[in-house]
């Protein structure tokens, strides 16, 4: 595959390891956090931690949207699918996240609820077009990259007169769950959880570009390298990052330049802004209440928020508590570290949220690396 | 007056008609539908008999009774009609395939339908002709069926269910728990056409892929294989679940691990293509024309051989190995130079988000 095959080399990830292991000083470790599910995805797809030397360790962090979204919100779309007769739209991942009382959106439709899984919010607009006679949910998720294209599909809906569409917007946003990162006690005060750098977001950052993320550079003393999320991205990032903790630098760079530029995609950032402003708090899975961490769609577009339109009201459901996913989002506690993971939690049977994405550290660890810990 | 023509049934409209429920109600339309439909395409001595269940010679293997194996399969697939095929040579090949990958010889099918009412006819006739195609040039007759019209909404169009009997040679033992460390892992040809064909014409999702769906009757080239005389440990066709189900399941059976080489497994670059955009993995995707044989791994020579001489196995390459685990894991050595392990799927592969 053209553009594809090039960023999966066998042979140049050989020699980009080799210069990782050249520039690692000897005695030094490295703990580099990739932000992302996306690269989580890549690490253990493509047995990359195989190709780094012991002293690079890799933290996975909280940028699963499946993993980040809490009960209370996936109640509020199970909520939607039993007892508002509503067709609800989602996106695949979404479909197996534990819900309270047993339930998942897949087993809401199992129970008669019309739940639809949808590739694009252009599948989901036409449902609406195409059941006139029914009210249309898009059960709106994920960071900045899935952001816009619900941002279209409401402008378009309101274009088109069709008024029995609607989004229950979850959207969340990538710099304040960084900001909590380093905010959190473990990093700042105990700093139990060493973190050296950041791998940042591949597809986050072809929308809001590189800008947002010198500030952390700046205020924290970090090094953020974004990159793509094929395997040798992340392996060119990892050895950027090694340099810049050698040479006591804490820069942007940017090693997704082919995607990347520093300000973004702007037209998509005009879109969100138009239809959506700040919430002045989330609750996030793992990082609990954040301020000022995602988005809700303003009043200008209120007929098309699912939340004023059903009056959904959102109640915090606490996790189950031997469950670690809250502690493995920050990246305190490795999956291995639960007392749940591969016992009770499995991709069959999640607990946890992490457990359900191919992109959540439980999942990838479980579905690609247990054998690791077995040996 | 009109002029009673006796014995006169109007004939099936195969352009407009459609199924209702009485073509399942044991009246005469239902007779009509299987002497102008079932009979008419798939008919032969034994579907000729007109019993209620057909009855055949013993099987014999080289003059000399055989064992019999007997295997059934329910054919449900959206849609009804892909690129390389339908349901109707799908529900054929399927069932002929479970038997031969037993190494036995497939000798007949019995074939069980439940139409949904409304369904038209022109589709179904396609179904059965296509059914009558394969089974044809397979050499192995429906001998026997059954028909059930369910209300609207209640069915998916068709579903179509076959059982296939076989006969086994003395000697012949092929079974997923045969399987020792340091044995050679062989697949037959490309992973992942036959899923990636449906899903590029599923409703939701159609795209434009230039890929036909792998399915094919495996007896021929099983045949060869077995006439090789090499100790096959097992056979298997990957079909629900991919590859990686298949492999785990054999795994497990036979308590061994298996180590595989993403480099060697082959897979056609359009399906390659197709995952990536659709964030699927080959490995899982089903087959339907494909096999894995499993041997020693001094035998691997003439099994592959063997396997390329034949039409459908000319891409067969060995894949990887069986090796000594506890846990029993498939894992992969990737082409990127890693490791991973190669798991049972999780419900459904679904896409990821981002």
């Amino acid at each position: 595959m053209k553009y594809i095959d090039e960023f999966r080399d066998g042979e140049l990830a050989k020699n980009l390891a080799a210069s990782i292991r050249a520039e690692v000083e000897p005695g030094r470790s490295y703990s580099f956090m990739e932000f992302c599910g996306g690269h989580t995805h890549a690490i253990s797809r493509y047995g990359l931690s195989d190709l780094l030397p012991p002293a690079v360790h890799m933290v996975h962090g909280p940028g699963c949207p499946v993993c980040v979204l809490p009960i209370g919100r996936v109640d509020m779309a199970i909520d939607l699918a039993l007892n508002h007769g509503v067709i609800l739209c989602t996106y695949g991942d979404t479909l197996r996240i534990p819900a309270s009382d047993g339930l998942s959106l897949m087993k809401a439709k199992a129970r008669g609820g019309d739940v639809r899984m949808v590739y694009s919010t252009i599948d989901a607009l036409q449902i609406a077009r195409d059941n006139p006679e029914r009210e249309v949910v898009f059960f709106a998720i994920g960071f900045e990259t899935t952001t816009p294209p619900t941002a279209v599909a409401i402008q378009q809906a309101e274009a088109e007169g069709l008024m029995n569409f609607s989004a229950l917007c979850c959207h969340v946003l990538t710099p304040s769950a960084i900001s909590n990162i380093l905010e959190s006690p473990e990093v700042r005060q105990w700093g139990t959880v060493p973190l050296d750098g950041f791998i940042g977001p591949a597809h986050v950052s072809t929308v809001i570009g590189s800008r947002p993320y010198e500030f952390f550079a700046e205020e924290y003393r970090k090094p953020v390298v974004i990159a793509g999320f094929e395997p040798l991205d992340v392996m060119q990032a990892i050895l950027m990052l090694v340099r810049q903790v050698n040479e006591g630098r804490a820069e942007v760079e940017n090693e997704f330049s082919r995607a990347v530029s520093r300000d973004g995609n702007l037209k998509a950032q005009d879109r969100v802004a138009e239809v959506f402003e700040l919430r002045r708090e989330f609750e996030w899975r793992g990082l609990s209440v954040v301020p000022y961490s995602a988005l809700k769609i303003r009043q200008k577009y209120a007929a098309f928020d699912a939340e004023r339109r059903f009056k959904l009201d959102y109640r915090s459901v606490p996790d189950n508590k031997a469950c670690d996913c809250g502690a493995i989002l920050r990246g305190v506690k490795k999956p291995q570290d639960c007392k749940l993971f591969g016992t009770v939690c499995t991709p069959e049977n999640p607990i946890g949220s992490c457990m359900v994405s191919s992109e959540g550290a439980c999942a990838a660890h479980y579905s690609y690396g247990r054998y690791k810990d077995m040996h | 007056m009109a002029e009673v023509k006796r014995g006169y049934v109007r004939p099936l409209d195969l352009k407009q008609g459609r199924i209702d429920l009485t073509h399942g109600s044991g009246g005469r339309s239902m007779v009509q539908l299987i002497s102008e439909l079932f009979a008419k395409h798939l008919g032969n001595e034994y579907l000729g008999q007109g019993n209620d269940g057909a009855v055949l010679p013993a099987p014999t293997v080289d003059g000399r009774a055989g064992r019999i194996v007997m295997s059934t399969d329910c054919h449900v697939v959206s849609p009804l009609f892909f690129p390389g095929g339908d349901i109707g040579c799908l529900s054929v090949h399927g069932t002929i395939n479970d038997v031969a990958v037993m190494g036995a010889a497939p000798l007949y099918l019995a074939a069980g339908f439940v139409l949904e009412e409304g369904f038209p006819l022109a589709d179904l006739a396609r179904i059965v002709e296509s059914m009558a195609r394969a089974a044809r040039e397979a050499g192995v007759p429906v001998v026997t069926g059954d028909t059930k019209v369910v209300e609207r909404g209640k069915g998916d169009g068709v579903f179509i269910t076959t059982t296939g009997v076989g006969v086994l040679r003395d000697g012949v033992e092929l079974g997923g728990s045969r399987v020792r460390p340091g044995d050679a892992v062989i697949i037959s040809g490309s992973m992942g056409d036959h899923g990636v064909a449906i899903m590029s014409k599923r409703e939701n999702l159609s795209f434009d892929a230039p890929i036909e769906s792998d399915t094919a009757a495996l007896h021929g080239l099983i045949a060869d294989m077995l006439a090789t005389g090499v100790d096959l440990r097992c056979l298997r066709d990957p079909t629900r679940g991919g590859l990686a189900a298949t492999l785990n399941e054999i795994a497990g059976q036979s308590g061994v691990g298996m180590m595989l080489h993403e480099k060697a497994i082959p897979v056609k670059q359009v399906v390659a293509a197709a995952c990536e955009f659709l964030g699927l993995d080959p490995l899982y995707v089903a087959n339907e024309g494909k096999l894995i044989a499993i041997c020693a791994a001094a035998d691997t020579k003439r099994v592959l051989a063997a396997m390329r001489a034949h039409p459908l196995g000319r891409e067969a390459a060995v894949i990887g190995e069986a090796i000594a685990d506890d846990h029993h894991f498939v894992q992969l050595t990737t082409s990127f130079g890693g490791r991973r392990i190669v798991d049972w799927l999780a419900g459904d592969q679904l896409p990821r988000i981002c």
